[in-house]
């Protein structure tokens, strides 16, 4: 049974080692568990999971191990997190927003929430839906084909209970980021230029070192400091990604205050790249793309943040420009094509969800560039590709 | 020994499962690695357990020039070369200029002893790497003298980490590591009452509302911990503040929340809340 477990847990995405397990085995045959689930259910989770980020991995392993709980859980949380979200569906007609902007969110929340505590409450069998019934305005229902079921714990094990409970949901590191947290993120970029180069003399430690060793001389060595990260942040602004500029935002001033670039650039755009990149949020002040590409070598990393969702013929058609009065010669694939192709080395954050990536044009932009989404997680996969630790990989045409 | 020795003292209130976890790592000879937002007690912790377990505590407060050697050895070549210079005394031992580290220490100590190394993530990255095999063996060597020492008595080691940096793969392996959870209301009533023992009920309850209605809004950066809390409290009550106005002003907020927006979003917040 035990070993069962270890399996489960590795299927859960838990990186537990041998080691770990064989902690775990001495622990039990000293009696620790003391034949409680409760303590076992700690003594494990101390033992085995070493990131707060993975309890919650770890709690619906273990909830489901023991209890067999089905993990319906992931669509109430998709649906909280959704309502939390004030951007609306995009496919919604005008008509249809008219009707949904006179809902009250938090009031329709509530209501939500009150039909899941209603839920838990009843233990009929454990089988009853929220229906679409009072999300039908939404009419989102495609996407959760059967609704939300709540996995009623019937019987009194409360380990499994406090583990179906999932009070880690907000630790782990998929969620979106603050400031503080791209700056720890984007510091891992700094990395880059310790491993390079070879080492140099250090004069001022070497005549100390020296001193200290009472005059037998001590040559003492170090990498280089310079640092060699140049970036290029090409932010898009405006439109749909209204919703996301707090992320954006904290992007940028992370990697504004970031001093450990050699040199840091940031620009902004609307929708796609074309002739001109704008150096403020208003796009005003513009500069032609082209003069920023030759300044551009293979030494720059370029990152670019949108969502990349646009109609088709704003990427693939001259003269395609979401603004109306902008007639563009070249086309902005060609133009991204572009970028990538003077600095192999760049990425694309998407601040959407990956499951909702489902737009052709977010499908064409992968072919150009790796895509990642901006949370911790994909951030720092991106930041790997950057470093070279990473296959910097696009999609296969 | 046995394994549930750590029971927590009169001013720590230790949860449960962190008693656990600090038994089992005491029980498997493992380091104990705690994290947890700052003001949750994870520096105490070790001193609690000190306390508790009636140990000596040896404290290794990180820097982020600290290096690995410095906890075990250092070996004071300047004083050496001083005590040289003006032959007072006998050189030819080296041993005595041997300075021992907070690690190497307990190491050497004739009985088991409470190691904290506190907030490992100050430090370089590869630091917990370079630590790894003393932490495991409980043993290092010391070239100068040629001669290897191992641990008589194991301590019991107490990690703590904010979380400024990932912690690499291979020490997490050898830890057990705890997660210490913000306290829950019942939780932080019981931790107020050590610290103001006759503080009003009232005054308390509406004092704990307030508190986490502000650790709840998305829009604060630095969320208040229980030692600010505490010294609200502190400042609530020596100003004599009256909990209607608690209510309805938020006095000395500035005790609470030390960033400027933040303060203005709680501001702006409790503004719209009495407007509902």
């Amino acid at each position: 049974m035990f070993v069962d477990f270890f399996y489960h847990l590795r299927g859960y995405g838990l990186k537990v080692t041998i080691t770990e397990w064989l902690a775990l085995m001495r622990a039990l045959a000293i009696g620790y568990s003391r034949a409680d689930l409760h303590v076992f259910y700690n003594l494990a989770r101390c033992l085995m999971v070493k990131r707060e980020a993975d309890f919650d991995n770890y709690d619906r392993a273990f909830a489901s191990f023991f209890m067999g709980v089905e993990n319906h859980f992931d669509i109430s949380d998709e649906l909280l997190e959704w309502l939390s979200n004030p951007k609306l569906p995009r496919e919604l007609t005008d008509e249809e927003r008219s009707r949904l902007e006179a809902l009250d969110l938090d009031e329709l929340r509530e209501r939500f929430k009150d039909l899941l505590d209603e839920q838990k409450e009843r233990h009929d069998g454990g089988n009853r839906w929220i229906g679409t019934g009072g999300m039908s305005p939404f009419g989102h229902g495609g996407e959760h084909p059967t609704g939300v079921r709540i996995g009623g714990a019937g019987g009194g094990r409360s380990a499994v209970q406090v583990a179906t409970d999932r009070r880690f949901r907000n630790l782990r590191s998929d969620r979106i980021l603050d400031t503080r947290q791209i700056g720890l993120a984007l510091r891992r970029l700094r990395k880059l230029d310790k491993d390079e180069g070879p080492e140099e003399l250090d004069i001022d430690e070497t005549i100390d070192s020296s001193a200290r060793n009472a005059g037998e001389i001590d040559l003492v060595f170090r990498p280089p400091k310079r640092n060699r990260i140049k970036l290029l942040l090409l932010i898009d602004v405006g439109g749909s990604m209204d919703p996301h500029t707090l992320l954006c935002e904290r992007l940028f001033s992370a990697a504004h205050k970031a001093n450990h670039f050699k040199k840091f650039e940031f620009k902004f755009f609307h929708n796609c790249v074309y002739e001109n990149l704008y150096t403020d949020i208003s796009r005003w002040k513009g500069e032609p793309t082209s003069e920023i590409l030759k300044r551009l070598d293979h030494t720059w990393s370029v990152c670019l943040v949108g969502d990349a969702w646009m109609s088709p013929y704003e990427l693939t058609h001259t003269g395609g420009a979401i603004d109306y009065y902008h007639s563009n010669q070249v086309t902005g694939l060609d133009w991204l094509r572009k970028f990538r192709d003077r600095c192999p080395n760049s990425i694309w954050l998407n601040p959407e969800p990956q499951r909702i990536w489902n737009a052709p044009t977010i499908h064409l932009i992968r072919q150009v560039y790796p895509m990642f989404e901006l949370t911790i997680d994909g951030l720092t996969e991106g930041i790997d590709v950057l470093r070279g630790i990473r296959p910097n990989r696009a999609l296969a045409a | 020994m046995s394994f549930h020795s750590f029971t927590g003292t009169d001013s720590y209130l230790a949860a449960p499962e962190l008693r656990d976890s600090v038994n089992v790592a005491a029980a498997l000879e493992k380091p104990l690695l705690v994290r947890g937002e700052p003001g949750t007690g994870k520096t105490v912790l070790a001193e609690a357990v000190a306390e508790n377990l009636v140990m000596e505590l040896l404290t290794w407060n990180i820097k982020s020039t600290s290096k690995a050697q410095e906890g075990l050895y250092v070996y004071d070549t300047v004083q050496r070369l001083n005590d040289a210079r003006f032959g007072d005394k006998d050189i030819t031992d080296i041993s005595q200029y041997i300075k021992y580290g907070p690690l190497g220490q307990s190491f050497l100590t004739d009985q088991r002893v409470v190691l904290l190394i506190d907030e490992i993530d100050k430090a370089d990255m590869e630091f917990p790497n370079d630590l790894l095999h003393e932490l495991d063996r409980m043993s290092f060597f010391v070239h100068e003298t040629g001669k290897q020492h191992s641990a008589r008595f194991r301590p019991i080691v107490i990690i703590t980490s904010n979380n400024e940096k990932e912690l690499p793969d291979a020490f997490l392996r050898r830890c057990v590591f705890h997660y210490i959870a913000f306290p829950d209301k019942a939780e932080m009533e019981d931790i107020i009452r050590v610290h103001h023992p006759d503080v009003e009920a009232e005054l308390l309850q509406q004092v704990l509302l307030r508190f986490y209605w502000l650790r709840d809004l998305p829009e604060i950066r630095k969320k208040p911990s229980t030692s600010e809390l505490i010294d609200w409290i502190a400042a609530l009550r020596r100003g004599g503040v009256s909990t209607e106005v608690i209510e309805s002003e938020l006095p000395f907020l500035g005790v609470l929340m030390k960033r400027e927006n933040d303060l203005e979003a709680v501001m702006a917040a409790h503004r719209r809340g009495r407007v509902n």
